[in-house]
């Protein structure tokens, strides 16, 4: 595994005229066992990528869904190494590139340097933290590329092209571009304005642009074609599985 | 040192979305709040509204028994009954020269939220306050005062229903709400320009205290002693004196109810270092990252971080960090009460506390000042609760 595999991934989609699936799930939800079962069924059912989320008690970035999911694995006992331990166990059978999303606590105090290389040696190809803006995440960019692992940056409607600049300029795996100002969640309809942030950032980027928060149906992505070459979902894919339905039956829709 | 920084403390840790408001506020203090037009406003709305300078006040009947004398700043006597009402008065003109019409804010014990309606009616903000659920039962009095004053406050049910969680929904409201918002902070915490910001409208209370105890005695103090929950009075009490280092400084941490490993909110003395609400400070967590409930009887403490400034002055041992637990603080409240007719806020009963727990060590005839950082008239559902379950 390497560093441009979050990138080969989604440009394999687009090599096949489709946008990149990126599906969102906390780590250890709806419960230990079928968090396991709902990864597999995820990535058997067209996930190019799948995004584990590392649950923290304060998630200033996420929406009441994801937030209320993340709680409840905390009160199940889900840990940064229960995470780690259950991907080692399971990566073998995972087709899609894995990243983990969370905040910055949580990792510092497991230990920056423990983590890349546990994180390494589980399959994870990037990271998402939520709270580490550019010029906080310098050092942890660097010690991450040693282990192959992508800090994935995120920007969005407010980032102005200079601070695109400067994420492009390390930029690996995929530029993960938010959709609102707000936080997670999905919504009816998307910002006009996001066509021209997209655009930016396709220009500035050498790397896939994928588009997330927000996201509820594919129909929200058809006008924006040739402008976003993956989808990361979450708040819906949690409420579906609420539903009792199956991760199976959602993919379905957005395949 | 690193930008935004005080030591290895502070920082801006936020999502990437909160960058260009944390950049445009650094921008206003530097172009809006150095201009003389700003300047000259906001000392004429604290000498006129706010009501400054607050006294500074001499406890003769309590300094008889201690031995030392005992100073009071009164920031109760501020407008709003607390010093809060020093920072949002200068966020709100800030945010008015900004050309934003609405502020926003969290709040804990209620005064910060008081305090930000207050401004935000003066200034003719609009204004929404986050208040975690729990807070708003314990402080149903302060809520009445902000929709009063026209503020519309949202109480927060997530988490420990407490100050953090108000933070929390608060940044999250910030993302969104950025363009027409400015998000007025109550404390000297938080992300990177608001430790400064908060310190800079609060230094008045250190200024004032050294102006006017040399006045009266020709002297400096020989110790200053402040509350620290989020640290913003203290840190407005003891920047005047940093650079005065035959000051003693202390900071009063809330022990909780005090027995080994109960809940508190004194991360200086009992955290470890880790990142929260946009800054790398000191905190009460666990091993694994996440963020433990806090408690004290001051609703105003009862938060699990610190403002990195506090951090960095403990750490190179430049001021010193003490605790003090709910009935120590009770105690002081009911001292202070009768011996000299003033009723303290909850909070400041715990840096009164901290003195007289403490006073053996202080000298004869060495003057301490203490920053009453508020008034305890929010507090009376407590206390008299208090009371009723500890009578002896």
């Amino acid at each position: 595994m390497s560093i441009t595999k979050l990138a080969d991934k989604i440009n394999e989609a687009k090599a096949q005229g489709r946008t990149a699936l990126i599906p969102f799930l906390p780590g250890g939800y709806p419960d230990r066992e079928q968090f396991w079962k709902e990864i597999l069924e995820l990535d058997e059912n067209g996930a190019d990528v799948i995004e584990i989320g590392m649950p923290f008690s304060d998630p200033v970035a996420d929406g009441p869904v994801v937030e209320a999911a993340s709680l409840k694995c905390l009160a199940d006992g889900i840990d940064l190494k229960w995470i780690l331990a259950g991907l080692s166990d399971h990566r073998a059978k995972i087709r899609a590139g894995i990243l983990l999303m969370g905040y910055y606590n949580p990792v510092l105090q497991y230990g920056l340097e423990k983590f890349a290389k546990d994180a390494r040696e589980a399959g994870v190809n990037g990271l998402i933290i939520a709270d580490l803006p550019y010029e906080e995440g310098v050092e942890f960019r660097e010690l991450l590329a040693k282990y192959d692992i992508a800090l994935i940056p995120l920007v969005g409607l407010n980032t102005k092209p200079e601070r695109m600049d400067l994420y492009a300029k390390d930029g690996n795996g995929f530029c993960y571009y938010v959709s609102v100002l707000g936080t997670t969640g999905d919504r009816d309809s998307l910002p006009e304005e996001i066509k021209a942030g997209l655009k930016q950032a396709q220009e500035i980027f050498d790397i896939p642009v994928a588009l997330g928060f927000g996201l509820k149906n594919p129909s929200q992505l058809e006008s924006l074609e040739g402008l976003v070459d993956g989808a990361v979902f979450g708040s819906a894919l949690i409420r579906h599985i609420d539903e009792g339905k199956s991760s199976a039956e959602f993919m379905k829709v957005w395949k | 040192m690193k930008k935004g920084y005080f030591g290895k403390f502070g920082g801006q840790f936020v999502p990437e979305l909160l960058m260009p408001p944390l950049l445009e506020l650094e921008e206003a203090m530097e172009k809006i709040m150095k201009s003389n037009e700003f300047q000259q406003e906001f000392t004429r709305l604290l000498k006129d509204f706010v009501g400054r300078p607050t006294a500074l006040t001499h406890c003769a009947n309590i300094s008889r028994e201690l031995g030392f004398n005992l100073w009071l700043k009164r920031e109760d006597l501020a407008h709003t009954g607390a010093h809060k009402v020093n920072n949002t008065v200068g966020q709100a003109l800030l945010t008015k020269m900004m050309g934003k019409p609405m502020l926003l804010a969290e709040t804990g014990a209620g005064q910060h939220g008081v305090a930000t309606a207050t401004a935000a009616a003066l200034l003719d903000l609009d204004c929404e306050i986050y208040m975690g659920a729990l807070d708003v039962k314990r402080q149903s009095h302060n809520v009445r005062r902000m929709e009063l004053l026209g503020a519309k406050c949202v109480p927060v049910e997530s988490g420990t229903q407490t100050l953090k969680d108000a933070i929390n929904a608060a940044l999250r409201k910030w993302i969104s709400a950025q363009q027409t918002t400015h998000y007025c902070f109550g404390t000297a915490a938080g992300p990177h320009p608001f430790p400064l910001l908060v310190r800079e409208f609060q230094s008045v209370i250190g200024r004032e205290a050294k102006a006017q105890f040399k006045e009266k005695t020709g002297e400096l103090p020989y110790m200053v002693v402040a509350c620290v929950g989020g640290g913003s009075n203290a840190i407005g009490m003891f920047h005047e004196f940093v650079q005065e280092t035959s000051v003693k400084i202390v900071g009063v941490e809330a022990a909780g109810t005090g027995e080994p490993g109960c809940t508190n909110s004194a991360p200086i003395n009992l955290g470890t270092p880790g990142v929260l609400h946009g800054m790398n400070t000191l905190l009460l967590q666990s091993e694994e990252g996440q963020i433990l409930p806090s408690h004290s009887i001051a609703a105003g403490l009862d938060y699990p971080g610190v403002g990195p400034e506090h951090v960095h002055l403990h750490d190179i041992g430049r001021a010193q960090y003490g605790t003090v637990n709910d009935h120590q603080a009770m105690n002081a409240f009911q001292m202070l009460c009768k011996k000299e007719g003033i009723l303290p806020a909850l909070e400041s009963s715990h840096a009164v506390a901290w003195v007289l727990e403490n006073r053996k060590s202080i000298p004869k005839e060495a003057n301490v000042i203490v920053n009453l950082s508020g008034r305890g008239d929010k507090d009376m559902d407590i206390l008299e609760d208090y009371l009723a379950n500890h009578a002896k």
